[in-house]
């Protein structure tokens, strides 16, 4: 009923025929990551449901239209979550979406990203074909990863279908401890925390203060609690969702936000501006009027690399740019599997 | 391909104009040590053996190589043991063994850079002084390298909570066949662009040269133990696995071993397994003190509810090292009271274990063949140790189809031909159960992305459709063969 596979593949084949480009889209609670892209939309939001799921196997299997919420629903009711915590940007956010987009959240360093979970998938490649890679193993290492591949592809790469995902236990207790510092007190804190063996699984800067959250069994948290300094923060839950979702004050201004991602214990960066620091220091928001070359210029020269995540000019390259080898490498390996080039045209990168 | 004596004869001074004299190996004497790998059934000599220690000098080979469409094949340690280095007759055989400096550990961003030639525990040697470590230990880790860890996407007894490499590496340097220097990944925790990192993890060396790993490393936990469960039917046991997982609990490492591998284990480290028992668990955990504790306590329970004959929890640290060394030897026990044993990586949803093994105990029968299993029962990677004499003619061959069914029913199951030691030479053949034509030929297109004419360890990891359609165990799919261009032999 919901396995909407033959209609999608047929559209592909149909667009194939009059090489006719594709927009792949899902609920379009992401559309405003990335570029603009033409060609005629193919929805997958109809190819929806989870496929299976058995608690005891910690896998879940899903179509990429099943909204988030329905997958996060069906393993809370066993105890289980999507450990990489993905935002959902709004109440219809699809599994696929979250995906091509690879998008995490507040527990990213600490458990994983939303590619470090996918165990295999079903896809239409650009010959109309669906393939399956990977399985719904958590070790298997037969064939080319082609499933993490299409993570965070935006859909460049095929018409995401179906993921096999490892899921984790819900922690069985957590407990958010704060304390007001500035910029670079947070990111020491907060960098020291990797070389300890506590079970942080969450820690942010907010502009005022430095919040760290624990979570394990009772007795973990309540033995950590004691080692991290700082106050319990009534109500974290509803906090680390709204971080999570950008809905923080942080997030509610206008203006262009950058998604700055370096080494976590990098110095505050000398760039104008306003700064929330996610992943214990890793990824870096940032609300700046500064010239985008100079906030690339500045960021690269830490090693890190920056993103446009949210803008009101459409033409602005949202993503950092490639290496020129890397990016025919990036050329030919999307004609490899797209090879009439008709999957989100430019979504990624203009001339790819 | 050059094989024509002179024209190798010009390969050999152009390689030797890269590199000096002795670092350019063709005797056949010098050449012997690189003619197999972990997988010693398959040997072959390779044209040349070079051992660079620069970059440059791995660009430069690879350049001259595919300028002259000489085949590559790069090799780490050579620990493999799904035949991933075993060289070609015409080709070059690239040895890392030069790349062995550290070159840095970051404890601040709890990272280290190392180049291809570390060993895998040596990282985590040099790390242990900030309390950190590289979480990932295949079983040879000891002897076994940081890049044929990345190009075979190496697991370990901790891979269900810590991961496969692919989750604890950040970035590569790798040269492609064009010579080519690519960084791929970053210092970050992602990096703009396709996930290359993942698609090359695992990629057996057949889309590029890694010359340089930016790992990730995690603090030591403050505390392991470990619980020995024994009981009196193997589906018990696989019954206990369930359970711990289904009460939320992801222990560290999660063993499992049948009679003929814990008599093998207990005979030759005396590990004080209980030789009577039809399998045991040996259950992991780590974190915080507390949270040990704890954890051991439910574990303890869940066992005894699950009908364990016996629950024992390591009493000191020595007692705990001695019941991992039984797991960890087991394979060299087994090759104790067998004149050879072949090991199998195949792994299954792990509900489907007590049909697994009894279709493999079926099998064992049908072909005369004694089976061990010792198996990684946290995330379903089951190694089964076939026990046979290479010296009985057949019997090898025997082997080998028996092996062959076996992975067929891991997929079958549900579950896939490899866990983690690859696809190599030796489960080529195999790699036609799991996959269908279309897939293998997006994996060759795939591979031509990154090397256009096939010159990197060709022939391994991803078979050609004729040679699955001459091996005959394509996938019929709805009725329909999925090769119907191809003649059938």
């Amino acid at each position: 009923m919901n396995d909407h596979s033959a209609i999608l593949q047929q559209q592909v084949l149909d667009a194939l025929n009059t090489e006719t480009p594709l927009n792949i889209t899902g609920s379009g609670s992401k559309s405003f990551l990335g570029n603009p892209t033409d060609g005629q939309t193919i929805n997958v939001c109809p190819h929806r449901g989870i496929v299976h799921y058995d608690p005891r196997e910690l896998v879940i299997t899903a179509r990429s239209g099943t909204p988030l919420g329905e997958i996060e629903a069906a393993l809370a009711e066993a105890g289980q979550m999507l450990a990489f915590e993905p935002p959902h940007f709004s109440d219809s956010a699809t599994l696929g979406g979250t995906l091509a987009c690879a998008l995490s959240g507040p527990r990213r360093p600490y458990s994983g990203s939303a590619r470090d979970f996918v165990l295999g998938c079903q896809i239409l490649n650009g010959r109309g074909e669906i393939l399956r890679f990977g399985g719904q193993v958590m070790k298997n290492v037969a064939g080319y990863d082609v499933s993490r591949l299409m993570v965070g592809a935006f859909g460049t790469l095929g018409v995401l279908l179906d993921f096999s995902l490892k899921v984790l236990p819900c922690p069985a207790a957590s407990v958010t401890v704060t304390r007001e510092c500035s910029a670079s007190e947070a990111i020491g804190n907060m960098s020291a925390l990797l070389g300890k063996p506590y079970p942080v699984d969450a820690a942010c800067y907010d502009g005022r203060n430095c919040h760290v959250r624990i979570s394990g069994s009772a007795q973990a948290v309540k033995e950590a609690r004691t080692k991290i300094r700082g106050d319990v923060m009534p109500h974290a839950e509803a906090f680390w969702a709204a971080l999570r979702e950008h809905e923080l004050p942080f997030f509610e201004h206008s203006g262009t936000l950058y998604r700055v991602m370096v080494k976590p214990a990098t110095p505050c960066l000398p760039l104008e501006g306003s700064w929330l620091l996610d992943w214990g220091g890793a990824q870096r928001w940032l609300r700046s009027n500064e010239d985008l070359a100079k906030i690339r210029h500045c960021v690269e020269s830490e090693g890190g690399h920056v993103s446009v995540f949210r803008s009101d000019d459409p033409l602005i390259d949202k993503f950092h740019p490639l290496p020129p080898h890397l990016f025919v490498l990036h050329q030919t390996l999307k004609s490899s599997i797209d090879p009439k080039n008709i999957f989100n045209r430019g979504r990624l990168y203009k001339n790819l | 391909m050059p094989t024509h004596p002179k024209i190798n004869d010009a390969l050999i001074r152009s390689l030797r104009n890269i590199l000096p004299a002795e670092s350019v190996l063709t005797d056949t004497e010098e050449l012997h040590p690189f003619e197999g790998d972990g997988l010693s059934v398959y040997r072959q000599l390779p044209l040349a053996v070079v051992l660079p220690e620069t970059i440059e000098q791995v660009q430069s080979i690879l350049r001259l190589c595919h300028q002259q469409r000489v085949p590559v094949v790069a090799r780490g340690a050579g620990t493999g043991l799904s035949g991933g280095a075993l060289p070609l007759a015409e080709g070059v055989l690239l040895s890392l063994a030069k790349f062995k400096q550290i070159l840095n550990i970051d404890p601040v961003n709890a990272m280290a850079t190392v180049q291809p030639g570390v060993r895998n525990l040596a990282i985590s040697e040099a790390a242990a002084a900030y309390g950190l470590y590289y979480a990932p230990d295949p079983s040879s880790q000891i002897a076994c390298t940081i890049g044929g860890n990345v190009a075979e996407n190496s697991g370990g007894v901790h891979c269900l909570k810590y991961g496969l490499t692919v989750h604890n590496i950040l970035m590569l340097k790798v040269v492609t066949m064009e010579g080519d220097l690519l960084t791929i990944g970053a210092e970050t925790l992602d990096s703009p662009g396709y996930d290359l990192l993942a698609l090359m993890t695992g990629s057996e060396g057949l889309l590029g040269v890694i010359v340089e790993v930016t790992v990730k490393l995690l603090a030591k936990p403050e505390r392991a133990q470990v619980v020995l469960a024994a009981f009196d039917d193997v589906i018990k046991a696989g019954e206990a696995v369930s359970a711990i997982i289904a009460a939320g609990i992801i222990p560290a490492g999660l063993e499992m071993m049948d009679k003929l591998a814990i008599q093998a284990a207990e005979d030759f480290v005396h590990a004080g397994y209980p030789r009577e028992a039809e399998a045991i668990l040996l259950c992991e955990l780590d974190g915080t003190n507390a949270e040990v504790s704890e954890h051991i306590l439910t574990i303890r329970q869940i066992l005894n509810n699950s009908g364990a004959t016996e629950v024992r929890t390591a009493v000191d640290e020595a007692e705990r090292q001695l019941f991992w060394k039984g797991r960890k030897s087991a394979f060299p026990a087994v090759g104790r009271i067998s004149p050879d044993y072949y090991c199998i990586d195949g792994t299954i949803p792990r509900h489907q274990l007590p049909h697994v093994l009894r279709r493999i105990g079926e099998m064992s029968a049908e072909y005369g063949l004694p089976v061990a299993n010792v198996f990684h029962a946290g995330d379903g990677n089951l190694h089964p140790l076939i026990l046979f004499d290479a010296n009985q003619p057949g019997e090898l061959a025997r082997t080998e189809e028996f092996s062959r069914h076996i992975l067929q029913l891991c997929v079958e199951v549900g579950g896939t031909i490899t866990g983690e030691h690859g696809v190599g030479i030796e489960k080529i053949d195999a790699m036609c159960f799991q996959f269908q034509s279309a897939e293998l030929t997006q994996f060759h297109a795939v591979k031509a992305a990154f090397d256009e004419f096939g010159l990197l360890n060709p022939g391994k990891a991803v078979p050609t459709l004729h040679r699955c359609a001459e091996f005959g165990a394509m996938h019929v799919h709805n009725g329909q063969l999925s090769h119907p261009e191809l003649e059938r032999f």
